[in-house]
């Protein structure tokens, strides 16, 4: 029966073959190129991920940072923590609330329906998330840089960012569980929720040094510490930890998450939506 | 008016999609019970029915969106999800909505990719009527522009079948019929398309082959003009004074309805109903006789089926 229901396709040289080898680069490009263009045309996704760092980084950062945290100038300190603080927004959000969001419109499940690589759905969002980290990183170092006598090497600078943006895949995944777990209405408060305080305990607005003794004795559960130590240690500014420690932890932590999130993408599978 | 080549006719003997004995579960409710439905290529076939009475479940099975608690659905003779399958479907399913902030062209352009023998854009802006549209964003286009672009999107990949899942739902009379228009130029061009609806008059209207569907069971299947034989042949109207209860005890009457001040009979032998009914009640007045609606038979058929349980 299938040669019969091909014969319609013929004359335009088609196989069956042929049908189903799609441009799978154009396919992963084009995905990410809307993904980035949708969420950058969001104000609520492209002022807050954006702004917020921006606008703590020039508040506390460069304005009262005149002198130095631990070995490094307060510029540079503040650099990382802010920046880790908006690449962790930017993959909590751009994950978290887009995947929940866009499940409860159905549009997920109108792309289940299509011959999408599913995978492409996801890479996109993940490439989205790294560009606007990338974009935050840059801005806070440009930033202090200009303002705050912020100086740093350029190949230690490369390593940070790279640090930074490696760091932020496990916030992709809790965010991805998120956006499985919780409906489009709750997302943004529910990611809210968990983002603020992890950041606060995590020492990402003020120097962990100088919280409360018994959050300071918390913050090695949670991912956002390793990953703020993980790139404080990059310029010679964390509490000494292992380097493989914070990667460790944070490996667990993307690893726990994306197979909850994988759980539940299955389970959402026989539901009538998703 | 840009074309390119449309699939060329299939046989119409050709089952393209198909359920066989198929029953699906939410839980412990049955939205599907034992249903088997072939769709022959070529055709439209309508499945109809009340909200919740199933149809949206049968689209999903076909689709490969979830799987059969029992039975087997087919998809060009392949499990629905087997990507040979999904590059020949396109289905336009009930969603509230695609991302906001991009444009009709962005949509159609990601849609596009996904398929090895996309429409060109040009001839979807077309089909769709949605050309001097392209640079706007989805959040800015009206209720029956956005369904315009949903249709789009269903053909984005030039299909074999689509699915059309209450395509015209919410929508206002104009921007229904506006629709119709576009999918019946769609069913031109030779696709098999698969609607559901709840409205009878767009089953009437675009459908070759109507499956009623009601509780989760075919209840009857056929053309509309068969369906509409099934039961009563004839529709008549009128007021009078004769009891319902016993006009329904005539001959030939299969079931009497009050409107209002006026009675509804669906009966087969509608002039002798007529006679006996003015025989009985002289001062009877603004009679009317037609033949029944699709309406009318949708209801006896839900009902007899009601009496059967």
């Amino acid at each position: 029966m299938t040669p019969t229901m091909t014969k319609g396709r013929a004359p335009r040289g088609s196989s069956p073959e042929r049908r189903v080898r799609r441009n799978m680069v154009k396919i992963f490009w084009l995905e990410t190129k809307y993904e980035f263009l949708k969420n950058l045309r969001l104000p609520i996704y492209s002022l807050s991920t954006l702004l917020f760092p921006v606008m703590f980084y020039i508040f506390f950062g460069l304005s009262f940072g005149q002198g130095s945290i631990g070995p490094v100038s307060a510029a540079l300190y503040y650099a990382v923590t802010y920046g880790a603080f908006g690449i962790i927004g930017a993959a909590l959000f751009g994950f978290g609330v887009t995947v929940a969001v866009e499940r409860g419109q159905g549009w997920m499940r109108l792309k289940r329906a299509c011959p999408m690589p599913p995978l492409a759905y996801f890479v996109a969002k993940i490439i989205m998330s790294l560009l606007f980290g990338a974009m935050i990183i840059l801005t806070l170092l440009l930033l202090g840089a200009l303002f705050g006598g912020l100086q740093i090497t350029i190949p230690k600078g490369a390593l940070l960012v790279t640090v930074l943006m490696a760091g932020a895949l496990p916030f992709c995944a809790i965010g991805l569980a998120i956006g499985y777990l919780v409906g489009p209405n709750s997302a943004p408060a529910i990611v809210n929720l968990v983002y603020l305080p992890m950041a606060f305990a995590a020492g990402l607005w003020i120097p962990i040094q100088a919280l409360p003794r018994f959050i300071q004795g918390l913050a090695p559960l949670l991912p956002t510490y390793h990953f703020a130590q993980l790139a404080l240690g990059v310029i010679g500014a964390s509490q000494g930890g292992s380097a493989w420690l914070h990667l460790g932890v944070l490996a667990a932590y993307a690893t726990v998450f994306l197979l909850l999130a994988l759980f539940l993408y299955f389970r959402d599978e026989g539901k009538t939506y998703g | 008016m840009m074309t390119t080549q449309p699939p060329q006719e299939t046989p119409a003997k050709v089952t393209v999609a198909a359920l066989h004995s198929v029953s699906r579960y939410y839980g412990k409710v049955c939205a599907l019970q034992d249903v088997s439905l072939e769709i022959r290529a070529g055709k439209v076939m309508a499945l109809l029915g009340p909200n919740g009475a199933g149809k949206t479940t049968a689209v999903n099975l076909l689709l490969g969106l979830m799987r059969p608690t029992r039975g087997e659905a087919t998809l060009f003779g392949r499990t629905p999800n087997h990507p040979q399958s999904r590059v020949r479907v396109g289905a336009m399913l009930q969603i509230s909505g695609v991302p906001a902030t991009l444009k009709v062209r962005e949509h159609i352009d990601l849609f596009r990719s996904y398929y090895p023998d996309p429409l060109p854009l040009a001839e979807l802006l077309d089909i769709a009527g949605l050309i001097g549209l392209e640079e706007r964003v989805y959040g800015k286009l009206s209720g029956g522009q956005k369904q315009r672009l949903h249709l789009a999107l269903t053909l984005a990949g030039n299909p074999d079948l689509l699915f059309l899942d209450e395509p015209t739902t919410g929508l206002d009379v104009t921007t229904r019929r506006a629709l119709w228009a576009q999918v019946r130029r769609v069913i031109r061009q030779g696709r098999t398309v698969v609607l559901t609806t709840h409205y009878l008059e767009e089953a009437d209207a675009l459908a070759d082959r109507i499956a009623l569907l009601d509780h989760g069971v075919i209840i009857a299947e056929g053309t509309p003009a068969e369906i509409k034989a099934r039961t009563a042949n004839r529709r008549i109207r009128c007021l009078t004074r004769s009891a319902p209860s016993w006009i329904a005890e005539l001959a030939g009457v299969s079931s009497v309805r009050r409107d209002g001040q006026a009675t509804e009979i669906l009966a087969t032998n509608a002039e002798e109903v007529v006679l006996e009914l003015l025989q009985a009640d002289p001062s009877l007045r603004e009679l009317e006789v037609s033949n029944a609606r699709l309406e009318d038979a949708f209801l006896a058929l839900t009902r007899q089926q009601g009496e059967k349980v």
